[in-house]
């Protein structure tokens, strides 16, 4: 027997909310959770102290320094190569070959899984090039990890410049380059910081391919070949070793924390430049 | 005509955008030279399909973490796919725009929270739960696939939502226009042109879960054996490369290599599939 038509619309309809309802629940319940347990522990201390007898007491200001650095070798390298490779896409070529095993390879890339970036990261970066549980190896490893996105966001924000940019700036007797440089990146920016901001957002998060790479020693870093240990790989050892939920509860607060502001953060950024761009 | 410098300039760009090739080249390099010849000394037959794993011992077979990550997999599909074809669906068709605005952060978000997160999230709600109501050590298949359905549904919703969106207009307004409710149109003609785009969604996610290795080590309880039901706890291809790396050495760590390699070869399959079938369009 067929089902009468606004019988199933109905029934459709309600289930289709129900479950959209409940992902926000989920992600409502995960953050509330965190935070509820998490915040109560961050103090100045926590957050300024370095970790004491194996992070059971102190704080995780090593971590926390640890986290930014490595972040930071990880933008700084990817996101040229990410920009240059977007530019040649869009500026330089069009649909063929070249475009078709640069994107292959490019999804390919975000499709490996973050353990796997691990394995390679540790027998390329540690132990070939020899730069040891390192910073350096853990930057290095990430970078390669969130070169699609970066890729993947300024390609879309470049093919969204109108193309009447680039005329006015060739009819104005500017070099390609100087089409790209002054007219096209300028305003694909916005575009371009949102795939900066979610790469940072991965590189904060990322657990499997940084212990593997940049080791997970608690002291402060004091160069770019210290081993460090980030937030995320802190808060596993943490927890799954028992060693101090409290702790554990805090740094997971203080990185959801992040997560919040940097997604947060963006989405009033973007709204700022498209009102400008008004 | 080019002057020297604008095709120096764009050869540099060549260069740059080639990195992406050279760098999957250098993985796929390094992994496979540091784990096939402890897969040519056991021999791939035994190494794929045996079922005991003793590294002290000299054992490498992997099978029982094969199936372990197959049947998490499965599991996480079968529990994330239905919802994110939901959320998709209310996305692209049911939310009014205000709650859209809300709904689409919101996605954004599920994805960038740490996995390891939701792997201590599981162990305090999930695995107690299934502890309590159906029995077990509540660590197995079923906690892992909770965990991973969840982790999945970002990537599965905003790849189904995109295809669902750049249907022509015409489709859904000649639906309605013959009188078709809402949900007809819906399955009966958005979805069905929409296929290969939400296909090429689910393979991406299956990459997702069968590749996540933070979160499931925490709630999958990490035993080598074959399970007997989703209540058993397992081994993926993941979890046994993150928990050994740390202490192996010799023949042990070009094993966990190769178990990277059987990995990398799966995922690497699932990848050219969903490419293809988004460009057979």
């Amino acid at each position: 027997m067929r089902m009468n038509a606004n019988t199933s619309q109905k029934i459709a309809k309600f289930t289709i909310w129900a479950a959209a309802l409940f992902v926000i629940a989920i992600l409502f319940s995960i953050i509330a959770y965190i935070l509820a347990k998490g915040i109560p522990m961050l103090s100045w201390e926590f957050l300024t102290d370095i970790p004491r007898d194996m992070g059971r007491s102190g704080g995780i200001s090593s971590s926390i320094v640890g986290t930014l650095v490595v972040t930071a070798v990880a933008v700084i390298v990817a996101t040229p190569f990410g920009i240059g490779t977007a530019i040649y896409l869009t500026e330089y070529t069009r649909e063929g070959k070249i475009t078709r095993i640069i994107r292959f390879s490019a999804e390919s890339l975000a499709g490996i899984p973050s353990i796997v970036y691990g394995l390679f990261g540790f027998i390329f970066f540690v132990i070939y090039l020899n730069l040891g549980w390192s910073i350096l190896s853990g930057g290095l490893t990430m970078a390669i990890m969130i070169l699609p996105t970066i890729i993947r966001t300024s390609e879309e924000a470049i093919r969204t410049v109108p193309q009447l940019y680039r005329e006015v700036g060739f009819s104005l007797g500017l070099t390609k380059l100087q089409v790209i440089t002054r007219t096209v990146l300028p305003s694909a920016l916005p575009g371009i910081v949102n795939g900066v901001i979610l790469s940072i957002g991965r590189c904060v998060a990322e657990t499997a391919a940084v212990i593997l790479t940049a080791g997970s020693a608690l002291r402060m870093p004091d160069s770019l070949l210290s081993p460090t240990r980030t937030m995320a790989v802190h808060f596993y050892i943490l927890a799954r070793e028992g060693i101090s939920m409290d702790n554990a509860y805090g740094t997971a607060a203080l990185l959801i924390i992040l997560i919040l502001l940097l997604n947060v953060g963006f989405n009033m950024l973007v709204n700022r430049f498209i009102a400008k761009g008004r | 005509m080019k002057s020297f410098k604008e095709k120096l300039t764009e050869r540099v760009f060549l260069l740059i955008a080639l990195s992406t090739l050279s760098v999957l080249a250098l993985i796929t390099v390094f992994i496979f030279i540091k784990g096939v010849p402890i897969i040519a000394k056991v021999g791939i037959i035994n190494f794929v399909f045996g079922m005991k794993w003793a590294p002290s011992q000299g054992y490498y077979g992997i099978f029982p973490m094969i199936v372990g990550s197959v049947s998490v997999t499965l599991g996480a599909a079968i529990i994330g796919v239905p919802i994110a074809i939901c959320c998709s669906i209310f996305l692209a068709e049911f939310a009014p725009a205000k709650l859209r605005n809300v709904f689409r952060p919101a996605i954004q978000l599920l994805a960038a929270i740490p996995s390891v997160v939701y792997g201590f999230w599981g162990v305090l709600f999930v695995v107690p739960m299934i502890r309590k109501f159906l029995g077990g050590p509540g660590l197995s298949i079923l906690a892992g696939s909770i965990i991973l359905g969840i982790m999945i549904l970002p990537t599965i919703i905003s790849i189904t939502e995109v295809s669902l969106l750049a249907l022509p207009r015409h489709y859904k307004d000649g639906a309605l226009a013959l009188g078709l409710t809402q949900w007809q149109t819906i399955h009966s003609l958005l979805l069905p042109a929409a296929k290969s785009g939400i296909v090429a969604a689910i393979i991406l996610g299956l990459g997702r879960a069968i590749g996540e290795t933070m979160a499931v080590i925490m709630v999958l309880g990490n035993a080598v054996a074959l399970p007997q039901s989703i209540l058993d706890p397992v081994r993926t291809l993941t979890t046994n490369i993150g928990i050994e790396m740390g202490y192996a050495s010799g023949e042990h760590q070009q094993a966990l290599f190769a178990t990277g390699i059987v990995l990398f070869v799966i995922i690497m399959l699932l990848n050219a599939s969903a490419q293809y079938i988004t460009r057979k369009r």
